[in-house]
């Protein structure tokens, strides 16, 4: 692997006393002084700002120069309705293989002239050489010169528009160009912890005057990978590598949300993506298992890797815990798996926990609703 | 106070040994979530996994530091993990044992040879 990449906002984070640690290849905060339990309950409670400068950030361009072809041509790739996404708009996306399995989640911003898109760090690499293979004819164009900011949380809003007055206006998932201090921001009304707030590309010379900008608005505080993790497992958002992969399909990953109307069976552009002739019928007839929530019965957490039974004793595991941990929201442990549809919400499972079964309800998706700007 | 090569505290108190893990150790950790404790009476085996400890972010074990029985452990820290952040040398200690022979503690670090080892 060598040694990890360093943010363009490494400094910053010394300085604000972080705890770094290898996350996908990049030296990430982990954490701050404050600790994961705070930092998480402090970005429900006012806002985090997180450094997501490990994500890939990738421009793809049509040879027309018109941002509506380029969604044309990554919807060969892609089962969202692209083709549907207003400039100014951003959308949340899949790539396919061709058994149906997932390559990637990403998110597809609409520019005038290029589609803006935001990809996992751990699959950067094979995202670029996905979309040259597989859209020739187009360019694609990391951008490696620009860090990636997210402020989340109820103070989001105001603390973003008292530097970036147009922010004000923006609606979830609403993507625009904003300047601050003569530097072009590129800004989305989206996250990843289930709470308003904004993902905002900074060019690198101005990234840490932005970040201390942010930083010294009420209530923002920096918060680690830690938060980060801990806030979008109660948003009962899925995380690639752990809750979906090649091995999962759309509807049992609980994303068939993100497979377009237009793209599906009797649609207006049905298929044309990677693994339609397995995920199409699959959406249709319901898949024969789905990512559920399990919460867990008294406070010991089930992480990843626990093997789920339908009964206390006896029987081959019905499941994995994909992601788990404990929910500071909550004050209680919470995990996800992909369970059996014949297990109903309600139901008890069993999860060996250190040699013994402990029970957990299945529940559905969130365990705590978002309160994102519609 | 002794410590041992696993961020372990061990205090004596009259003829018991008193465990706990040291602030290094708790800060490593992180923020405590979940404490699972030993049996009162159960009867342990140096280096035996004899507690949970549970933080946000991962999950890790206090080992038995010496053979012996386990008479005593702290339920404060069942309803209220997070002690084990707040006063980890302190009122967070995790059980007391008692061990057949007191010698067997010079084996360990004493404070400054602990310094030295998370310096």
């Amino acid at each position: 692997m060598g040694d990890p990449k360093r943010l363009l906002l490494a400094d910053l984070h010394a300085d604000l006393g972080a705890r770094m640690g290898p996350f996908a290849g990049w030296d990430m905060p982990v954490q701050y002084p404050a600790g994961i339990l705070k930092e998480h309950l402090h970005t429900r409670a006012a806002a985090g700002l997180f450094d997501v400068s490990h994500m890939g950030q990738v421009i793809l361009r049509a040879p027309s120069g018109r941002g509506a072809d380029a969604a044309a041509a990554l919807e060969r790739l892609v089962p969202a309705d692209l083709v549907g996404l207003p400039e100014g708009r951003q959308r949340y996306g899949l790539f396919t293989d061709a058994n149906g399995g997932i390559l990637d989640d990403l998110m597809v911003a609409m520019r005038a002239d290029h589609l803006f898109l935001v990809v996992n760090a751990a699959r950067a690499e094979h995202d670029l050489a996905h979309l040259r293979a597989g859209l020739p004819g187009l360019t694609v164009t990391p951008v490696t010169d620009r860090a990636l900011l997210a402020v989340q949380g109820p103070a989001a809003a105001t603390a973003v528009a008292a530097l970036v007055p147009g922010a004000a206006a923006m609606r979830f998932m609403d993507a625009a160009v904003l300047a601050w201090r003569g530097t072009d921001l590129w800004l989305t009304r989206s996250g990843y912890t289930g709470e308003d707030g904004f993902e905002i590309s900074v060019p690198a010379d101005a990234a840490a005057d932005f970040a201390r900008a942010l930083l010294a608005q009420p209530g923002v505080a920096p918060a680690g990978l830690g938060a980060r993790d801990s806030l979008r497992l109660e948003a009962g958002l899925p995380l690639y590598g752990h809750d979906m992969d090649t091995g999962t399909t759309p509807a049992e990953a609980g994303l068939s949300w993100a497979v377009g109307r237009a793209r599906r069976t009797g649609g207006a552009r049905a298929g044309g993506f990677p693994g339609a002739a397995r995920i199409l019928p699959e959406i249709d007839r319901g898949p024969a298992r789905r990512r559920i929530g399990l919460r867990p019965a008294g406070r010991a957490p089930w992480r990843e890797g626990v093997e789920v039974f339908a009964a206390e004793a006896g029987g081959d595991p019905v499941a994995v815990v994909t992601s788990g941990g404990f929910a500071p929201s909550l004050d209680a442990p919470v995990a996800m798996a992909c369970l059996p549809v014949g297990i109903p919400e309600g139901a008890t499972v069993w999860g060996a926990v250190r040699g013994r079964r402990l029970p957990a309800t299945v529940v559905r998706l969130p365990f705590r609703p978002p309160s994102y700007l519609r | 106070m002794k410590y041992t090569e696993d961020h372990e505290w061990l205090r004596v108190e009259g003829d018991l040994v008193v465990v706990g893990i040291t602030e290094h150790a708790a800060r490593q950790l992180g923020d405590v979530v979940f404490v699972e404790l030993p049996e009162v009476e159960a009867m342990v085996t140096k280096g035996d996994e004899v507690c949970v400890i549970e933080s946000v972010k991962a999950a890790s074990d206090i080992l038995a530091p010496l053979d012996g029985e386990i008479v005593e452990v702290n339920e404060k820290l069942v309803d209220n993990p997070g002690l084990v952040n707040e006063d980890p040398t302190g009122e967070a200690w995790f059980f007391k044992m008692r061990i057949e022979d007191m010698g067997a503690l010079d084996e360990f670090m004493d404070e400054d040879e602990y310094a030295d080892l998370i310096a």
